[in-house]
């Protein structure tokens, strides 16, 4: 494993830039900014017109970095440790889990805990906990 | 119109994104890894991005649900649902385990997409998948004999 800095000041401005996206679509739109949700939707079954909007939101997310490459001329680290085959298992639990629960990191964690919704508190506390019982099985047991 | 706002939100959040460090796995597994407390290798910055996140959508969604409606839209769509079903638990935890093998959660997947390496498009590929079977499963008919009535004035 790597050893990454503790990045208080930066996390919390990036952290905040979240946020303030999040308030911007549900201005904009009247919508939750939930990623696994808006990524869901891209595919069939279409149950509404937002399709669109949805692809420009997924298209803004993939060029950040180019937009930050293109600023400061430089992007910051990125490590992805995991092979081709964690990728693809991880991917699909990543996938599977986040719309059968209703929504990720950014519709629970973010927007639901925002407004004070307990289904998200629990889906919230659920993820983190089943991540840091996966990453101390995959570092401290073996 | 709406369509570029919606492309420069999604921006605006791939950049909070990339500057929190939440597009770096390592530093997302190393948040996860409360087992490296001891060793002092805890990165405990994920906290900040939550925090940050948080405070600005808690006050921003509080003034922007007192205006009469969406600047682009008729209605606010927001989740009324307060019951705590299987799925809120089964679908985190699933989720939880995905996250915590690789890294990342879907945000920061897409946004990954944009540095340009093979890794991402695979995870990305495998969660579309993902997204696609929970969709299909879930819009499967149900196995029930009892269906409860569509109309609201039968139930």
């Amino acid at each position: 494993m790597i050893v990454t800095p503790f990045t208080p000041l930066a996390s919390l401005l990036g952290g905040a830039m979240i946020g303030l996206a999040a308030v911007l679509l549900m201005w904009a739109t009247g919508r939750i900014a939930g990623v696994s949700r808006i990524a869901a939707r891209l595919f069939p079954p279409y149950e509404d017109r937002e399709f669109a909007g949805r692809l420009a939101f997924v298209a803004g997310l993939v060029a950040a970095p180019v937009l930050v490459r293109l600023v400061t001329g430089d992007l910051p680290a990125q490590t992805i440790a995991a092979g081709p085959a964690v990728l693809i298992v991880g991917g699909l639990l990543t996938g599977f889990g986040s719309v059968w629960g209703s929504g990720c990191t950014s519709g629970h964690g973010v927007c639901g805990l925002s407004r004070l919704s307990v289904r998200s508190l629990v889906a919230t506390m659920t993820f983190m906990a089943a991540g840091m019982a996966t990453v101390f099985v995959m570092r401290h047991w073996s | 119109m709406v369509i570029l706002v919606q492309f420069a939100i999604g921006l605006i959040f791939g950049v909070g994104l990339i500057v929190s460090g939440m597009s770096n796995p390592a530093k997302v597994l190393n948040f996860l890894d409360i087992g490296g407390i001891p060793a002092g290798t805890w990165d405990a910055s994920l906290a900040f991005v939550m925090a940050g996140a948080v405070a600005v959508t808690f006050i921003g969604f509080s003034r922007v649900l007192k205006l009469a409606r969406p600047f682009f839209a008729d209605r606010f769509y927001l989740p009324t649902r307060r019951d705590i079903d299987p799925r809120i638990v089964a679908g985190p935890a699933i989720f939880g385990v995905g996250w915590g093998l690789v890294g990342f959660c879907p945000g920061p997947a897409l946004t990954a997409l944009g540095f340009g390496s093979l890794s991402a498009v695979i995870f990305v590929a495998a969660m579309c998948g993902g997204m696609v079977l929970a969709r299909f499963i879930a819009h499967l008919p149900p196995v029930s004999r009892f269906v409860t009535p569509a109309d609201p004035l039968e139930t």
